[in-house]
């Protein structure tokens, strides 16, 4: 506690304590805010709620195993996650994945970005006080969860894409599910647009808040949408292409206002590039074709080869008691997860499991900002730029 | 001259040595990525050089962490991944410190994004950096005793 002058004297600051259970932490954030009034003097985030050691948990199983452990991070981007850690295992072991198994891991991904971003909109919407947005956009995301039932068998933590490909094949009807949700989400969005872009209560609400120039948000190691909001047109999609996505065709939306309404901006715009990139990655995709690699030992076998070759069945036992081993040495990867740069970072030791994993969690490093965002600005527009950051804190605790 | 496969890195491994001979100890590199290996006590003035150099840039910080190579001395390895926003280019920086003294310099004063990734390594694997300015726990509860990411503490935890 300290003192603050004000118009009529010296006053002490109030320490409130907001959260860890408070919806508008989206989970279970703590931030101890001291006040001068209405105004936040210092905001401190008090972080490790949710902290199950899941870095720890990899150590301890095979490379195969520990992808079920990826989609419980950021639980709104489970297919990311799986992508990033796939990606780097799939790098030590300098492993090349089917273009077919590549467009459809960009089309679920692209899929869960929009689902994200529907989840960052509705829950936004409903801390700023437009309690409907929500329902609209959970209408929508559902639409995207039964892809991915129909896809994976599981709606969210669907661990569908494996090392060296993915689970299972294309489902039948796939196409035309997808081009259902395809047809209608434009319309969808502008009908979002239409209840806030031009919302005077919404632009009061966001305009100017939680300003922060684009040079503090690189020191601080910001990435995504908060970034591109402040002029920065960093996409790792673009910069550093992985995945195949250097064969797509899609533009990285920026603003220059780096306020909240901006980052809100920014965040809708994604929502159609990515339509763009599911629609590409459909024509893109084959009827039929593989979706895992020829390396035998690493991929487990089909079922049907199990039956009837011997190696087959060797291979699946010895992937499923021992895994296998990559050689040693380190790889960092990152891919552009609906929040900012994911990276993965994994060291081998030649070993079948993993010598460290590290998950670089855009929601842990952009949530540093947050006490410089809201620095001199009232309790209300701390609510509104806790939103914009767009955390998930089971990646923020890991 | 070394000689690198990746072009953009060897030209940063020039320039280093260049600024400062003993900068670079040894260049890994590895599926397509360049790690540079610094000695301990040169790490913060080349952070410091990545990022000033007007021909590396190096402005983001993009992620720090550790492995940890027990029972191998120095078995704390410290792994950073810088970025250069302008020129659209990743490289690693590496240096090792000893289990019996775990310091190293801090590198919140060349990036303040090193805050919590900083003060998640100490309370994760115990390493103290130097001039960091609040270096507490971030993810575990004050009071816990020991650091969970060290290869020789338990999976399950201590009981």
């Amino acid at each position: 506690m300290s003192t603050v002058e004000t118009a009529i004297g010296t006053a002490k600051t109030m320490v409130l304590n907001m959260g860890p259970q408070h919806p508008s932490t989206h989970g279970v954030l703590r931030v101890l805010l001291e006040l001068d009034g209405e105004n936040v003097v210092t905001a401190v985030p008090d972080i490790g709620y949710l902290h199950t050691g899941i870095e720890k948990s990899c150590e301890d199983k095979t490379y195969s195993q520990a992808i079920t452990l990826t989609d419980r991070m950021d639980y709104l981007n489970p297919l990311g996650n799986n992508l990033v850690y796939c990606l780097a295992v799939e790098k030590l072991l300098s492993l090349e994945v089917p273009k077919r198994a590549q467009y459809i891991r960009v089309m679920m991904v692209e899929l869960q970005r929009i689902s994200s971003h529907l989840v960052w909109l509705g829950t936004h919407a409903l801390d700023i006080g437009a309690m409907s947005v929500m329902l609209y956009c959970f209408r929508e995301r559902e639409e995207i969860l039964k892809i991915f039932e129909r896809f994976a068998g599981q709606r969210m933590m669907t661990s569908y894409i494996r090392i060296g490909g993915l689970a299972l094949q294309t489902p039948a009807g796939w196409r035309q599910q997808v081009k259902r949700f395809l047809d209608m989400m434009p319309a969808r969005i502008d009908e979002y647009e239409s209840l806030l872009t031009e919302n005077r209560i919404w632009q009061g609400r966001l305009k100017g808040v939680g300003y922060l120039p684009p040079e503090t948000l690189i020191a601080l190691s910001t990435t995504g949408p908060g970034l591109r909001a402040a002029g920065v047109a960093f996409d790792n999609r673009k910069d550093f292409p992985y995945s195949s996505y250097e064969e797509f065709d899609f533009a990285v939306p920026t603003r220059t206002e780096s306020d909240c309404y901006a980052r809100y901006l920014v965040r809708v715009a994604e929502m159609r590039e990515s339509l763009k990139l599911v629609r590409q990655a459909m024509d893109k995709i084959s009827d039929d074709g593989p979706i895992k690699a020829d390396a035998p030992g690493i991929v487990p076998p089909e079922r049907e080869k199990m039956k009837t070759e011997m190696e087959a069945l060797i291979y699946h036992f010895k992937i499923f008691t021992e895994g296998f081993s990559p050689p040693p040495g380190e790889v960092y990867v990152a891919v552009e997860s609906p929040r900012g740069e994911l990276g993965c970072f994994i060291a081998s030791d030649g070993s079948p499991k993993p010598l460290r994993v590290h998950f670089r969690g855009p929601s842990f490093i952009n949530l540093q900002a947050l006490p410089y965002m809201v620095k001199g600005q009232l309790i209300a527009d701390t609510v509104a730029s806790i939103g914009t950051i767009d955390i998930v804190l089971g990646e923020v605790d890991r | 001259m070394t000689q690198l496969a990746n072009a953009n890195a060897s030209v940063v491994v020039e320039r280093l040595r260049a600024w400062n001979a003993q900068a670079v100890a040894r260049v890994i590199e590895y599926r397509g990525e360049t790690t540079i290996v610094v000695p301990r006590e040169l790490l913060r003035a080349t952070a410091q050089q990545c990022k000033e150099n007007p021909a590396l840039n190096f402005n983001l910080l993009s992620d720090a962490t550790c492995v940890d190579r027990f029972p191998v001395e120095p078995r704390l390895e410290l792994n950073y991944q810088l970025i250069s926003l302008p020129r659209r280019e990743r490289i690693g920086l590496r240096t090792s410190v000893s289990s019996q003294q775990p310091i190293i310099d801090s590198l919140v004063p060349v990036w303040p994004g090193a805050n919590w990734l900083e003060r998640e390594i100490f309370d994760l694997y115990g390493i103290r950096f130097e001039g960091h300015p609040d270096l507490r726990r971030i993810l575990l509860p004050d009071e816990f005793e020991g650091f969970p990411l060290r290869r020789d503490f338990p999976t399950e935890g201590k009981r």
